[in-house]
């Protein structure tokens, strides 16, 4: 038998949330594409396993979470010896996250542990709540409220200093300026 | 939204420079999020489910003919 066509509906209305996911997670579109991919596939193949009347969302980007992390652990290993390189090849995809002001938040993003990032990605831009978040992590809710928490203060901490460092010129103008003053 | 609020003025120890900064960052996950889901479907995945889903329902037709 066929997919339920109204379940194809839900499927397809979820896929642009899924893209978003993907995308927010790994920072490169044709990765996250590909995820998103085997996602689906995984998903209509084991489609008798969805529970009826459960969230379906929730279902579908717990099966991308989980590929995400098991590629993401292999790739780790196969690069190992880059140190670093594959996280720049990662962000300095142009147009990748798109829009220019999104780079800092997408390069403070990068810097997170995996574990926080994905925390802070499903309840704070998917809109989980925390009890779903870690659902769909397989961990306990006071985790999830932890992981968001650093992973808030971290990035807090991240484009505070940029935006200090920001205020550079002035302090320098306002320096010289002091210093003229004295003479 | 609101629960971002909630979280933020859970925390009275942050100044105003941190709350500014956290409200900035919901802001723009949110934005840079959206900003993809407001692509829509790619064709790639809309072609993709039309056919797993023609797949799935041609294989188990096989099954069943057996």
């Amino acid at each position: 038998m066929k997919t339920d066509p109204a379940t194809m509906q839900i499927i397809m209305a979820i896929v642009p949330k899924l893209r978003a996911f993907a995308i927010s997670l790994s920072g490169n579109v044709d990765r996250a594409d590909d995820l998103v991919q085997e996602t689906l596939m995984r998903a209509i193949a084991n489609i008798d396993s969805f529970e009826p009347g459960t969230n379906m969302q929730a279902w579908l980007f717990t099966i991308l979470r989980n590929r995400f992390r098991s590629e993401y652990r292999k790739r780790r290993r196969e690069v190992e010896d880059a140190d670093g390189h594959y996280t720049d090849s990662l962000i300095s995809q142009p147009e990748q996250t798109s829009k220019l002001e999104y780079k800092e938040l997408r390069v403070a993003l990068d810097k997170l542990p995996s574990d926080q990032r994905e925390a802070l990605i499903l309840v704070g831009a998917s809109g989980f709540s925390y009890e779903e978040a870690a659902a769909i992590c397989g961990c306990a809710v006071g985790t999830i409220k932890s992981r968001v928490n650093r992973a808030r203060n971290r990035l807090a901490t991240e484009l505070d200093v940029k935006s200090v460092e920001d205020f550079g010129p002035d302090r320098n103008t306002r320096a010289v300026l002091a210093a003229n003053e004295r003479r | 939204m609101n629960s971002n609020e909630a979280v933020a003025g859970a925390k009275p120890k942050s100044g105003g420079l941190d709350r500014q900064v956290q409200a900035k960052i919901g802001q723009q996950l949110r934005a840079m999020y959206d900003n993809v889901v407001d692509q829509g479907v790619p064709d790639r995945f809309a072609e993709l489910l039309k056919k797993l889903d023609g797949a799935q329902g041609a294989s188990k037709t096989e099954e069943e003919s057996r």
